[in-house]
């Protein structure tokens, strides 16, 4: 695998060629927001938290999605970049009714972490409050539409992840919903085998176990680099906290 | 002519509210309404949500007493799972409840009445609030906060936070409490009892001073509602739902999930506040109270040995061993309740079982329809919800406790406004006694305290023309 060097923020930085933008400047301790993306799962390049500038050009690009590229010089922190991932944070805000302090997932939440981080302490463009319902058909889990960030972690890991394929997206623009099923309620779907992984990756209260009160829910994503190891690795435990080849 | 005075906005109450005075030819008062100017719409919006949020999401219709809708947002969804709460989780539920009654009523009598017992009713307003009464009478105002602390401590230790606590949830309660907070609580209730005898003390001396006024605040006959023990004793969680009339005599005494079958609600026009009243009386003759002075009055007795020789006081207020109508009393009901609260939690302290893990019962949904009561300070809380097979609320009605005091507020109001104000001018502590009639019920009609005595008030006597008779205005 061949070296590279990226001048990150004005510092030349060593990679490997394929690694992504969003790799590289994190190995770097560079904290760069994310929504979309989990490690484990594909990428989506969805949120757009995570744009960086590259070269001289004003060109954005999500760091995400973005091979990291001999010679590229990116800043990940410009006034400019600050202030539109505000802009994406309050626009999310705007969209769907998030009232933190009644929310199974406040003080645990990412998107709340997010808006904290950058200091949105206001939102500057007029609430939509769409009326959206709440799916809690399911035995063990609720769907809440209402905090839905259409990040897309659960139509990912329950596809790639789970083999089940269970959640989907409908519509465009803000009419746009994760389904299950072609858009049945939840209880009823035949392909979900009720893992809970798409409850455990979803980064806000949208997806949570049935019962749950305000700030109660806790949220663990350790899971999938497990299952993922096991599956690509063969690895399936580990000792003394290192990975243990075969789980032995 | 014809003329109305506004009190906009009516000060030291938690809420936003106005009262107006209409006067008539003679320029005594014809007419005057207590408004309640702001609208929260709860029942409204939280349909549509699960039943499980419901303690989290109606704690926040108030800041002073979270606990209350906590409470009976989780009694209705345990009735919604139709399951046992552990007998620990009650009990724990209980401590809560009385941790909270010690700090609204100490907030209720020294902070926001206070000032006007103790600095007076006339007294310059600038200072009459807690900030004067820091300054004229340091020590009892550093008291009134360190009872208010103490029951705000009970409701930290317990539920993690003091105000707005998520801890009791449908089925039980979250958490546990460890032996470590239950010592802590233990520490602090010296200091609190002799609090709360030093505020009784106070407020006996204040009666003479009010002895001449006291039946103008709102003395009337009414019917008072309030939950019971089964055997009649003191109550605030549970047990029996009991209305009793003027003369004392037991007009309903049930459970407390039969109250469709009796209270009714009326709207009117010129305030967000419902009047709820006794339906078998009709609108507005089925008037009842609820609070401190109603539960101490449906009550039987307190159950605790120093609450129940304070009772045995407060009666001698009443006719004849009839229930005490006056709404001046309210003030020694409320601390009265105090005590009482304070000897419950040194007791319920003593109880090993206290201390455990098994505090929540886990189930499903098994009724469609959970009706959850709790005493609030400012009297009988109702939560209904009703609920699809997923736990979707369909229907949410919540009563109040201020609402059910409501036509008793516009009854004090008419009487004080009768009592004082002649049309031959109006002077601040006039306006500040009306005020006062509002305070004797602690009504709560909102989630802040932000009207703490600072608020301006603006008043204007205008003709029927619209020509400014008299203003008076209190930055």
């Amino acid at each position: 695998m061949a070296v590279i060097t990226v001048t990150i923020n004005d510092e030349l930085v060593s990679g490997r060629t394929g690694q992504s933008l969003l790799e590289l400047v994190r190995e770097r301790g560079i904290d760069l927001p994310t929504l979309c993306h989990l490690d484990g799962l594909e990428e989506r390049g969805g949120c757009r938290l995570c744009m960086v500038e590259v070269g001289a050009t004003n060109r954005l690009a999500a760091a995400c999605v973005t091979p990291a590229q001999e010679g590229m010089v990116i800043y990940t922190h410009s006034e400019r970049l600050v202030r539109y991932r505000r802009m994406i944070l309050e626009l999310l805000f705007a969209e769907r009714n998030h009232v933190c302090a009644v929310c199974v997932m406040n003080g645990r939440c990412e998107l709340q972490r997010e808006a904290y981080t950058i200091g949105m302490d206001h939102v500057r463009y007029d609430y939509l409050t769409p009326d959206l319902p709440m799916d809690a058909s399911h035995e063990r889990f609720v769907i809440d539409h209402n905090r839905c960030i259409l990040c897309t972690r659960c139509v990912r890991v329950c596809d790639s992840v789970e083999g089940a394929h269970t959640w989907d997206v409908m519509g465009r623009g803000v009419n746009c919903r994760v389904i299950t099923d072609l858009h049945q309620p939840w209880g009823s779907s035949r392909s979900c085998t009720s893992c809970g992984k798409c409850v455990q990756v979803c980064p806000t209260g949208a997806l949570h176990a049935k019962g749950s009160s305000v700030a109660e829910m806790v949220k663990h994503h350790d899971f999938l680099q497990w299952i993922l190891d096991g599956r690509e690795k063969k690895q399936w435990a580990t000792r003394n906290g290192d990975p243990v080849e075969g789980g032995r | 002519m014809t003329r109305t005075v506004t009190i906009d906005p009516v000060t030291r109450i938690e809420g936003h509210a106005k009262i107006t005075l209409y006067l008539g030819d003679d320029g005594k008062v014809a007419d005057a309404r207590f408004h309640v100017v702001e609208f929260r719409g709860f029942e409204k919006f939280c349909v549509g949500r699960s039943f499980w949020e419901m303690p989290g999401i109606t704690a926040r219709v108030c800041g002073i007493c979270p606990v209350s809708h906590i409470l009976a947002s989780a009694k209705a969804g345990d009735n919604i799972l139709g399951v046992r709460v552990p007998p620990r989780a009650e009990k724990l539920r209980r401590l809560m409840n009385w941790g909270q009654l010690v700090q609204s009523h100490a907030l209720s009598f020294f902070h926001l009445s206070a000032p006007d017992l103790l600095l007076g009713m006339d007294s310059d307003p600038a200072t009459r609030n807690i900030m004067g009464l820091i300054q004229n009478n340091p020590s009892v105002a550093r008291s009134g906060i360190r009872l208010r602390q103490f029951g705000q401590e009970v409701i930290r230790l317990l539920g993690g936070k003091s105000v707005h606590p998520a801890w009791a949830v449908a089925g039980g309660v979250r958490d546990p409490l460890t032996a470590e907070d239950r010592n802590q609580i233990k520490r602090m209730l010296p200091e609190a009892f002799d609090i709360a005898e030093l505020a009784l003390d106070l407020l006996k001396d204040s009666y003479d001073k009010f002895e001449s006024e006291t039946p103008v605040y709102g003395d009337f006959p009414s019917l008072f509602m309030g939950l019971v023990t089964p055997d009649g004793g003191l109550e605030h969680y549970d047990g029996l739902l009991r209305v009793v009339d003027e003369d004392g005599r037991v007009l309903e005494n049930v459970n407390p999930s039969d109250f469709r079958r009796f209270v009714g609600e009326a709207v009117e026009p010129w305030t967000y506040l419902k009047f709820p009243y006794y339906k078998p009386l009709g609108y507005p003759q089925g008037m009842y109270r609820v609070g401190p002075l109603a539960r101490l009055n449906v009550c039987d007795f307190a159950g605790t040995p120093r609450a129940d020789r304070e009772l045995r006081q407060f009666r001698r207020y009443g006719q004849r061993g009839k229930p005490v109508t006056g709404s001046f009393h309210y003030h020694y009901a409320r601390l009265i309740e105090i005590l009482f609260s304070l000897e419950r939690i040194e007791e319920t302290l003593a109880d090993e079982s206290l201390l455990g893990t098994h505090v929540r019962s886990i189930s499903d949904v098994n009724e469609s329809r959970g009706i959850g009561v709790s005493e609030a300070p400012r009297g009988t809380l109702f939560h209904e919800y009703e609920v699809d097979g997923n736990g979707i609320l369909q229907k949410v009605n919540m009563i109040i406790a201020t609402g059910q005091n409501n036509l008793a507020m516009n009854r004090t109001v008419q009487q004080l406004a009768r009592a004082y104000v002649n049309g031959d001018g109006l002077s601040e502590g006039v306006l500040n006694r009306i005020e006062h009639g509002i305070r004797l019920y602690d009504p709560c009609l909102s989630c802040s305290t932000h009207a703490v005595g600072q608020m301006p008030m603006h008043v204007q006597l205008r003709a029927p023309d619209g020509a400014l008779v008299q203003e008076i205005i209190r930055d």
